[in-house]
């Protein structure tokens, strides 16, 4: 199963090294990581994309990835209400004539066309992994020259249904 | 410049009076945490951090040992024997590599460690430069933490964070990365050192209606076990354990680990549990309908085929660490804790009320009928009675170190430990050359204690160059050299796995080992009958100073009882008949 776990982390060197490490050793599979500052000066958010097999395992990740000294949270937001977004640079083979053609298949994506040249067409779409997915089937057609994706960055809302909120404890404390 | 006379042994030495280096306040905050013993060894990217260590020598003991795997396996003897860190310090480069094995064998022992490596200085760094590894990025996977320094002012405090890492909540090694500069240039007098860890903070009291459950569970139970773990060693909870144990009549289990943690000649005592663990232990864990686990990480070793570890017991596992709980057993109790202070809360909240009166009859008869067996020969030895010899004549008493393999297994199962601290072996990595060096510094922490390494004679060819230490420091350790001129564990699988093919695991030359010895300044003997070993072994492990003994053993020997590999806690084969 896929799930998406966040986990936010000292900024020191070497911490991505340590998290990625402790992924490949003990052989979970990354499917996406994205990591960025947050709102506190020092501390960095990591979502990680993980394939896990069993629930046993999916607790594995979350408890290494907690016991590192400079990992300050683990939450697995994946069963939770959130807000994931990706952001993905397309760059298709165009020309003149085609340009509206592809203006019309991306605007419902509310994609946005941010270089153009004599034969190609760069296009820039955020959203949920999905999304993104739907409109790179859909240029494929025309000759995909250039795709580079961020990987999915996520959080949770800021209200949580009632119900939703208690299956997801891994905490051994309670 | 001001120019002072230090006076050191003979010679009279002018040392320039110059300005507070960062090596300088390296020793400044090793004094603060309290080191007094260093394993050191020099090396280009230290020299500024010995040039400083030369001015305090008698700040320290330090060990020079042949070998950076020496001087950190020394490091992890000291740890486990006297519950402090051990102190290493190496070079960059090789100096750091040759350091990996002893930060992975710390790293799966859970022994605190702080390992200082020089590294090239900081404006060649990435550029690999003469002795330059990337010491960050091959101890990361190995270490509960690691640091390379980049700013002079963060020296002090991260020396102070490293031991207080190293030493807590599971220890484990943590190596600090120096480059040459910041040790080598002049520094400010003092920097703050004070150190905000939000994302480490073990927990280390038990939740008390955990323990609560499993107070519950012992009042209906009828058949517990108590596994004990080195947690128990290391957060110094033998008494508590044993109080524990008598008020409520549990009978025991150890890992390799935990032996000594519980007294291992107490009447509950089953004895060592898992591939070569007793028949008593082994048949307990199986049958049990509670196993309360303390301080063990069922290991694959302990547990042979999950599918039969335990299949009846509903398992509580206390644990500092809760991402052991639960990873490899299905828990049903889980309790994040020091074992010590669980352990004190089971004492207070836990009453005795069950009543298990046929089940210990019963695992003791099991401990009566099927005891750990050995035929003896007539005249030659065999591994198990020499080990059995050495804990006759010790008295149980001595401080025992061992490689990985036979020897070691035998070693567990013959050398009963009555006290924690005293079994030092390399368990979860299982490394060859360890039980010599370890010894080395367990004499250390333990300076009028009798310490006896026993060591195949394939482990002790990988680091016998430490024995050039023992006569250099005064060390009594007491080496006996399992000699079967083979690699006995190699060659017993090979026996019963692989069809007799004994694949490179049978020495055809052996070194004299006595002349070895000699070569060292260090008494050596042979031995390679009963008669003489009887005689001579009483004598030579009182004798007043370092001791090499090549016990000559026969080489077909098995350890059992063994459960393969793939089968369950129950299979044993080799039980005494």
């Amino acid at each position: 199963m896929r799930r998406i776990i966040t986990a936010t982390v000292q900024n020191r060197s070497g911490v991505l090294n340590r998290i990625t490490g402790l992924l490949q050793k003990r052989q979970f599979n990354i499917e996406s990581i994205s990591v960025g500052r947050t709102e506190v000066e020092g501390v960095s958010k990591i979502t990680i994309v993980v394939d896990v097999d069993a629930s046993q395992k999916l607790e594995q990740v979350t408890k290494q990835l907690n016991k590192q000294i400079d990992v300050l949270k683990v939450s697995d937001i994946t069963d939770k209400a959130i807000v994931a977004r990706e952001l993905a640079l397309i760059k298709i083979v165009s020309n003149s004539q085609l340009r509206a053609e592809i203006q019309g298949i991306i605007e419902p994506f509310r994609a946005i066309v941010i270089d153009v040249s004599k034969d190609s067409l760069s296009i820039q779409v955020t959203g949920k992994s999905e999304k993104v997915e739907a409109l790179i089937d859909l240029l494929r057609p025309y000759g995909i020259k250039e795709l580079a994706r961020t990987g999915l960055t996520a959080f949770q809302r800021g209200q949580q249904p009632q119900a939703l909120q208690e299956n997801n404890s891994f905490s051994l404390l309670n | 410049m001001v120019k002072t006379k230090i006076k050191y042994e003979d010679q009279e030495q002018v040392v320039k009076k110059t300005p507070k280096t960062g090596a300088d306040l390296l020793i400044e905050s090793l004094i603060d945490a309290e080191v007094d013993t260093l394993f050191g060894y020099p090396g280009g990217a230290v020299l500024p951090i010995f040039d400083a260590l030369y001015k305090v020598k008698e700040s320290f003991n330090q060990v020079l040992a042949r070998h950076e795997q020496g001087s950190i396996h020394a490091a992890e003897g000291y740890a486990r024997v006297s519950g402090k860190p051990g102190v290493v310090i190496a070079t960059s480069g090789p100096g750091a590599t040759n350091l990996v094995t002893g930060i992975a064998d710390a790293m799966m022992d859970s022994l605190p460690l702080v390992v200082f490596t020089g590294q090239v200085a900081q404006g060649v760094i990435g550029t690999d430069a003469f002795q330059e590894a990337d010491v960050m990025g091959i101890t990361t996977p190995i270490t509960k933490q690691n640091y390379q320094v980049r700013s002079i002012k963060d020296l002090p405090r991260v020396v102070k964070e490293a031991f207080h890492i190293a030493s807590t909540g599971r220890p484990g090694p943590v190596v600090v990365d120096i480059p040459k500069d910041l040790a080598a240039n002049p520094c400010e007098d003092h920097y703050d050192t004070d150190f905000n860890l939000p994302g480490y903070q073990p927990t280390i009291k038990p939740n008390p209606i955990q323990i609560k459950k499993i107070g519950e569970v012992l009042a209906t139970a009828k058949k517990p076990v108590i596994l004990t773990g080195a947690g128990i060693v290391i957060s110094k909870a033998s008494e508590e354990i044993k109080a524990f144990v008598e008020e409520h009549q549990i009978p025991v289990a150890s890992t390799l680990l935990g032996l000594g943690a519980f007294p291992g000649e107490h009447p509950l005592f089953l004895g060592m549990a898992g591939m070569h663990g007793t028949y008593a232990a082994n048949k307990a864990i199986y049958e049990c309908d509670v196993l309360i686990n303390i301080g063990a990480r069922f290991d694959d070793r302990l547990t042979g085929n999950l599918d039969h570890f335990a299949p009846s017991a509903i398992v509580a596992h206390i644990d500092i660490d809760p991402a052991e709980i639960g990873k490899n057993v299905t828990t049903h109790i889980p309790v994040v804790a020091d074992a010590k202070l669980a352990l004190n809360k089971m004492l207070k909240q836990i009453k005795a009320t069950g009543d298990y009166g046929e089940w210990v009859e019963h695992v003791e008869r099991n401990k009566q009928n099927f005891p750990l067996w050995y035929n003896n020969p007539e005249t030659d030895m065999i591994a198990q009675w020499v080990i059995d010899q050495v804990y006759k004549t010790t008295k149980g008493d001595a401080i025992v170190t061992t490689d990985v393999g036979q020897h070691q297994m035998w070693s567990a199962q013959y050398y009963k430990f009555n006290k924690p601290n005293r079994w030092v072996t390399s368990g979860g990595l299982g490394t060859m050359g360890f039980g010599f060096p370890a010894a080395i510094g367990a004499q250390l922490a333990a300076p009028d204690d009798t310490v006896v390494a026993i060591v195949g004679d394939g482990g002790f060819q990988m680091t016998l160059q430490e024995l050039s230490i023992l006569q250099e420091r005064g060390l009594p350790v007491k080496i006996i050299i399992v000699n079967n001129a083979a690699l006995g564990m190699v060659r017993q699988w090979q026996e019963k796995f692989y069809e007799k093919r004994y694949s490179e695991s049978v020495f055809s030359i052996q070194p004299d080992f006595v002349k070895l010895a000699e070569a060292y300044n260090i008494k050596g003997a042979k031995i390679d009958n009963q008669a003489d070993l009887a005689k001579k072994l009483p004598e030579l492990i009182a004798y007043d100073g370092p001791v090499l003994i090549d016990c000559r053993v026969l080489q077909q020997e098995n350890v059992y009882p063994m459960i393969a590999p793939g089968k369950g806690i129950h299979e044993m084969i080799g039980v005494k008949p």
